[in-house]
């Protein structure tokens, strides 16, 4: 095992080293730009053995992924938001072609107004296409969980496409120490991909992709849904699996001083790093407040909330998001979900900085609540 | 010409009759033999060909979306050499639609890469899957649900676009037009786009019954007439070297050609002579 100083795309980009895909489609976009970059060169290095393809869009980034991961092989690729939803068509046809495909997402605001900062309003607008999403707090879980998205996607249970959040800038361009696991120990933990239906074999020809009238297509989709709530119990496995091997065990959510916590706030991704030094901070003062990150967020782990959160009285969801005119993404699930007393905060979109004195007005209109849904830190005219 | 009996793509799909894209595909297929994977653009044919859970399909067979037919290709045929299997014949098909139109960057890219697989472009001069809606590929003078004949207008009021010239223009090596009523022509052409190494790109030309407007029982003979009208011409470039590979003896009108389809009955003779001035031009550039 090595330590290496790096920025979360280059530990996406040595994941996938480790995670040997046979063809990587990619196209460069800020601030997933440096993943591209990466694995160019280990392909140019002799050290990644895969098909580069230097596409010419994000859209046929997606689209010669599912060609593929419809013929057979692993394959990886990465977005960010304009990107991302250039893609969008093609993301709701590789999940109902229920094609393994693992993609990372640098989390970056979308247009308009242009901005290359981060929020995750990109991923977010992806959430019902049937994809499983991880958000990653820091550089060792992008990495951690890049290899598990692997599993987690090839499961027979679950077949579907893994999306891979990272917030931009925070973490794809912030250097943290980061192991870099054992090459021998990850083969045998992702194990080589052979998949359960070899679609485009001339020796046993399949048609992928058909049409689906009304008498068939209701239960294409409801597949997908079952094999979304199926891969719940896949990804609690593969992250204990993968804290037995590797020493870093993950889960669904990850619930920091919850228990006897009387109010929580929700978040998910790199901000979750500095939420865990603000319960601190507030615990010191007497205060009995928790955090609970979300670590999956489709599929919505509505048990494994409701477990952490029993006998809290209230919670304070931080969303980088909005679904305009109803509140962040987060919130809303929550709400469907959960009977609890929730508030919502609008943080950080397009990149804007979120200050201690932020933090501090999160924690007091959790506590003391002035309306449902606040956005933080905007300007005064 | 040696022509296969075996049938890689299956009768009882849904074409209307007298469909000439089935027919195309149809005569692909035998040229290019069973160690051959498909790949469909959204169209007509993908339609047609595979209501779950029925296929048409006797190869495998993938479709994804309507515009990115050549970057799927792409993934495909990557995977194959990824695999070594590099000797599987690819063929990406999209109509005109699919292809000069909404699918032209994918397919672009994929041609600019190099990969090495045939696309092949069924022409039938309008979205005829969505109902005979006008596509850059539409003649000029064609009446189409979105450009209609009426009072202020003859019809399409445009020229085809030249998609061969444009795929050409990639300097990939091998590039022809064709047509299904010229089937050993055609199918020579998809033989040697399957022998060449990288990209290949055959345009095929191909009357529609419901989206020209004639009977089921005349596609083959106005394929025959558009090329016999030097409508459309035969013709290939392989590795920059232009080759017609039909001639015919004398040019019919091009009236033979325009009168028999309801998309042209409103033309006037002076519309119908400016299309003729305008193919005297063509086939002169051509040396037909």
């Amino acid at each position: 095992m090595v330590v290496k100083v790096i920025t979360s795309n280059q530990a996406v980009a040595e994941a996938v080293k480790l995670s040997k895909p046979k063809v990587v489609p990619v196209y460069p976009i800020t601030p997933q730009t440096t993943i591209s970059e990466y694995l160019a060169q280990y392909v140019a290095d002799g050290d990644l053995d895969a098909e580069y393809i230097r596409v010419e869009s994000e859209h046929s980034a997606i689209s010669a992924s599912i060609g593929a991961s419809g013929a057979g092989v692993r394959v990886f690729t990465a977005t960010s938001s304009q990107g991302l939803m250039l893609m969008h068509e093609i993301v709701y046809a590789a999940a109902g072609m229920r094609l393994p495909i693992v993609m990372a997402d640098a989390n970056r605001a979308i247009s308009s107004p242009i901005n290359i900062w981060n929020d995750q309003q990109d991923s977010i607008a992806q959430r019902d296409a049937g994809w499983i999403q991880l958000y990653c707090e820091n550089a060792q879980e992008s990495l951690d969980t890049i290899i598990q998205a692997y599993r987690i996607a090839e499961n027979e249970d679950v077949l579907l496409p893994t999306m891979v959040c990272l917030d931009g800038f925070y973490l794809t361009h912030t250097v943290e120490p980061t192991e870099i696991p054992e090459s021998d120990k990850v083969d045998s933990f992702v194990g080589e991909y052979v998949p359960k239906y070899s679609f485009l074999n001339p020796n046993e020809p399949k048609s992928l992709g058909t049409l689906a009238d009304p008498e068939y297509y209701m239960e294409a989709r409801y597949e997908i849904d079952e094999a979304l709530n199926n891969s719940l119990k896949v990804i609690s496995d593969v992250g204990k699996e993968f804290g037995e091997i590797f020493g870093r065990e993950y889960g669904l959510i990850d619930p920091y001083k919850c228990e006897d916590a009387e109010y929580v706030l929700i978040a998910m991704g790199s901000i979750c790093t500095t939420l865990r030094s603000v319960v601190n901070e507030y615990r010191e003062k007497g205060e009995k407040i928790g955090l609970l990150k979300i670590r999956a967020y489709r599929p919505f782990p509505v048990e494994a909330i409701k477990e952490a959160l029993s006998g809290v009285k209230r919670v304070g969801i931080i969303d980088k998001n909005i679904s305009l005119g109803v509140g962040g993404a987060l919130y809303n699930d929550i709400l469907a979900k959960l009977d609890i007393n929730a508030y919502n905060f609008i943080v950080g979109l397009g990149g804007r900085d979120i200050t201690p004195k932020d933090m501090d007005e999160i924690v007091e209109k959790t506590k003391n609540p002035v309306k449902d849904i606040t956005w933080i830190g905007l300007k005064e005219d | 010409m040696e022509l296969p009996e075996e049938e890689l793509f299956a009768p009882g799909h849904r074409g209307c009759a007298g469909c000439g894209a089935t027919i195309g595909i149809r005569l692909a297929l035998k040229a290019l033999g069973k160690n051959t994977i498909a790949i469909s653009a959204t169209g007509c044919l993908e339609v047609i060909s595979t209501p779950y859970p029925e296929t048409a399909w006797e190869i495998p067979w993938i479709h994804v979306a309507f515009e990115n037919a050549g970057a799927v290709a792409s993934g495909v045929e990557r995977a194959m050499k990824a695999q070594g299997m590099e000797d599987v014949n690819i063929i990406a098909v999209g109509g005109d639609g699919g292809t000069t139109d909404i699918g032209l960057q994918s397919l672009s890219g994929a041609m600019e890469r190099g990969h090495n697989l045939i696309y092949l472009c069924y022409d039938n001069e309008a979205y005829m899957n969505t109902g005979i809606q006008r596509s850059s590929s539409t003649p000029f003078g064609a009446s189409t649900t979105t450009s209609p004949a009426g009072k202020k207008s003859f019809g399409e009021d445009k020229p085809k676009k030249n998609m061969p010239l444009i795929m050409a223009a990639h300097g990939i090596p091998y590039v022809a037009t064709a047509s299904i009523s010229y089937p050993e022509d055609f199918m020579k052409k998809v033989k040697k786009a399957s022998e060449i190494d990288g990209p290949a790109y055959i345009h095929l030309n191909q009357p529609c019954t419901t989206g020209w407007g004639y009977s089921p029982s005349k596609t083959i003979e106005l394929g025959r007439l558009a090329v016999e009208t030097g409508f459309w011409s035969l013709y290939e470039i392989e590795n920059g070297e232009f080759k017609l590979t039909y001639k015919p003896q004398s040019r019919k009108p091009v009236t033979e050609f325009l009168n028999v389809q309801k998309r042209f009955k409103h033309l006037t003779d002076g519309d119908k002579a400016k299309i003729q001035e305008y193919i005297d031009q063509q086939a002169a550039e051509l040396g037909i």
